[in-house]
């Protein structure tokens, strides 16, 4: 099997930064629903993220679904390790979960409660 | 394009035997969906890999003919 050479292009964006989302859209402009949720979210913690627009890019779109073995976008990404997508990000949001991983990654967070 | 939810509920079931799932539709329109889903299988695992295994038995149709699946799961 030949690897997809957009895989290379993923390993280093969540090499080179502590949090990414794959997003449909940007951080200030989301172009769907369940982005714009988790855009909410990261912003309500004031984590500091790259979000990087798949729509740009269809091998990329493509690729990070294999790369992740996801088939939905939006995809955090949380030093290197794929966190979820939109619903688990909701889920662990709520439940303190998200706040906890970040924390036990190093990766600073507003904690407001 | 759009699944019926009953289709849903065997491709996890035939993936997942023991699972007990429900299936609501969010908008009535055939094409939001949230799905919860329990089963022995799940034990031991990451939400993600739970999720994994739920679009694998939906085989490819997640993010193509299902636009929107809310999923989530539970081991018991």
């Amino acid at each position: 099997m030949t690897e997809n050479p957009v895989f290379k292009q993923i390993e280093h964006e969540i090499g080179a930064n502590d949090v990414v989302l794959f997003m449909k859209g940007t951080p200030v402009f989301p172009q769907c629903g369940f982005s714009a949720a988790v855009v909410q979210v990261l912003n309500h913690l004031d984590v500091t993220f790259k979000g990087i627009d798949i729509l740009a890019d269809p091998a990329l779109r493509q690729g990070v679904k294999e790369f992740s073995q996801w088939p939905t976008i939006p995809q955090l990404y949380v030093k290197g390790e794929f966190v979820g997508g939109c619903d688990i990000i909701r889920e662990m949001f709520s439940t303190g979960e998200l706040v906890e991983l970040f924390q036990s990654k190093g990766v600073p967070v507003a904690v407001t409660a | 394009m759009a699944m019926d939810p009953q289709s849903i509920e065997n491709m996890i079931k035939e993936a997942l035997p023991d699972a007990t799932v429900r299936i609501d539709d969010l908008r009535g329109d055939g094409d939001h969906y949230a799905a919860y889903v329990v089963s022995s299988a799940f034990k031991g695992k990451t939400r993600v890999q739970q999720h994994q295994m739920v679009y694998a038995a939906l085989k490819g149709r997640m993010g193509n003919e299902l636009h929107a699946l809310a999923l989530q799961t539970a081991a018991e």
